[in-house]
């Protein structure tokens, strides 16, 4: 579903990835994970349309999507769940899920999003801001469920939340894979990884190093807590 | 008492101006990140239009009031495609460089054409006359431009609160490129944004035509004080313009009416105000902090 080649990226004159190189099927749950500063963020950036200077081909169902500006990207599929959960204070809680058009062949009615998540229905007319961290990102996933995306883009969505919250996200994650919905997810809690994830790719400076199995990365948790330095 | 209510009256009705150009002001800086010096040099072109449609061609001050807003809309519009626009990828002082020429060259063009002394524009007919509130006379068309005024704001209230198109331009206000990564093309909505509030000044303008001297340099007197009222209601917020707008005006008739004794006050009061509330929440009474993309 998702296949990207040789992608490049840089801040400046730094280079923060250097010919990546990956793919995602159609259904799959994938994480990134790597240190702080290994280029995670900046790929899904990249694969957003949100990062300026970038080199290399994304495909999207085998159509070229790297040259299109982010609002089509979003078009073709793409649900952006940010790290910082992109809550708007001049916005409601209904507004930010009825802002995005509906782009998928499966958008969430407004009234199953509020049966999955009662907490939001009984802020609904809330300023998102006003919510709490984990609300704000119940509320960032819902809303490209809304959108009917079919690959999500999320990035850190577990920094942060409590066990419960965080078993909720991985509960809507595991949901979502369930009618077909494709994940690339960066994290960095591979409890949580192994838990939700299909496999995985670790990075490290800018890089793809090793393409890991679940089973892998049970198997070497230690090694690679370590490495990560977590 | 009734002194007191016609100076509040005087205030609100200034004010209503301050309001209407602070508000396109705040609809463009939200949009566009583009802080337009230009704008009272549009005030002054409604003003100008309205009394260059009536002296050269008879057209009614009614007619004005549709023609002139409409027409610099455009005119807003075409500026923006033509210049504005690049605007966005460039230092903050071309931006300041840009607009505050477009300023020298309206003005001057008007000047050239017009000469800088003040032009009569009389009041319409069925506005003439005055309204008794019991305590107090006040004029009738000092009340058409708070009510019209207080009208038109509490509208673009309501399109910006309860509409779809208010919701976007809230979102892309607040948060342009993650506005973006949802699906919307915020560009599309920069053009008629930007030429919406070129659009309400000249609509001020033209208000303006019958109680104002009509001449080339109204806008430069006014803008200044505009521009007190959006920093101290907050850069890009809506409703703190308007409220700001309203503010000041009142403000400045209760300063000159009350501290006439002391000239130097009743006519810096606006910038005292400002520099009161700048030290007070720098981002303004209604403004936030920007948040990153």
């Amino acid at each position: 579903m998702l296949r990207i080649d040789t992608l490049s990226a840089w801040y400046g004159e730094a280079q923060v990835l250097r010919e990546v190189s990956l793919d995602v099927a159609a259904g799959e749950v994938v994480t990134l994970v790597g240190r702080n500063g290994a280029g995670k963020s900046t790929l899904l950036r990249c694969l957003m349309g949100l990062h300026p200077g970038q080199r290399g081909t994304v495909e999207l169902d085998g159509r070229d999507i790297g040259r299109l500006p982010a609002y089509r990207r979003a078009r073709a599929g793409l649900g952006w769940v940010p790290d910082d959960r992109g809550a708007y204070a001049t916005l409601s809680v209904t507004e930010h899920l009825t802002l995005p058009p509906r782009v998928g062949p499966d958008p969430w009615p407004l009234e199953r999003i509020y049966e999955a998540f009662p907490a939001l229905f009984q802020r609904r007319d809330s300023a998102a801001t006003m919510l709490s961290g984990g609300e704000q990102q119940m509320l960032a996933l819902a809303r490209v469920l809304r959108m009917g995306a079919r690959l999500l883009l999320c990035d850190e969505p577990t920094e942060g939340l409590s066990p419960l919250l965080v078993q909720q996200v991985g509960d809507l994650l595991r949901e979502a894979k369930q009618h077909g919905v494709t994940v690339l997810l960066v994290e960095q809690n591979l409890h949580f990884a192994t838990g939700v994830a299909d496999r995985h790719y670790l990075l490290a400076e800018g890089r793809v190093v090793e393409a890991l199995a679940n089973s892998e990365v049970r198997s070497r948790e230690r090694e690679l807590l370590a490495y990560l330095g977590i | 008492m009734t002194g007191f209510l016609q100076n509040t009256f005087n205030g609100l009705v200034s004010g209503a101006f301050y309001a209407l150009l602070a508000l396109g002001l705040a609809v463009i800086f939200g949009m566009l990140r583009v802080v337009n010096f230009a704008h009272g040099a549009f005030y002054m072109l409604g003003a100008f239009g309205a009394y260059v449609l009536l002296s050269e061609a008879g057209v009614p001050f009614w007619a004005a009031l549709v023609i002139m807003p409409l027409g610099l809309a455009l005119l807003g519009m075409a500026l923006e495609r033509a210049v504005i626009h690049r605007l966005t990828r460039l230092d903050p002082l071309y931006n300041f460089l840009l607009t505050f020429g477009l300023t020298l060259i309206l003005q001057d063009l008007v000047k050239t054409r017009y000469g800088v002394q003040s032009s009569p524009y009389a009041t319409p007919a069925e506005l003439s006359g005055s309204v008794d509130f019991g305590l107090f006379d006040f004029p009738t068309y000092r009340v058409f431009i708070l009510g019209f005024a207080v009208l038109l704001c509490v509208a673009v209230w309501w399109v910006l609160t309860r509409t779809r198109i208010g919701m976007v331009v809230r979102a892309a206000t607040e948060r342009p490129e993650l506005t973006r990564a949802f699906g919307i093309d915020v560009g599309r909505w920069v053009t008629p944004v930007f030429g919406f509030g070129i659009g309400l000044a000249g609509l001020a303008g033209v208000l303006a035509a019958p109680m104002r001297a009509v001449n080339p340099l109204m806008g430069a007197d006014l803008i200044i004080v505009i521009f007190a009222v959006v920093v101290i209601g907050g850069l890009g917020s809506i409703f703190g313009s308007v409220a700001a707008g309203f503010g000041i005006g009142l403000v400045q008739a209760w300063g000159e009416a009350y501290l006439s004794e002391f000239p130097i006050v009743s006519q810096t009061i606006v910038f005292v105000v400002m520099a009161a509330v700048l030290l007070w929440r720098p981002a303004g009474l209604f403004g936030r902090e920007e948040a990153p993309a």
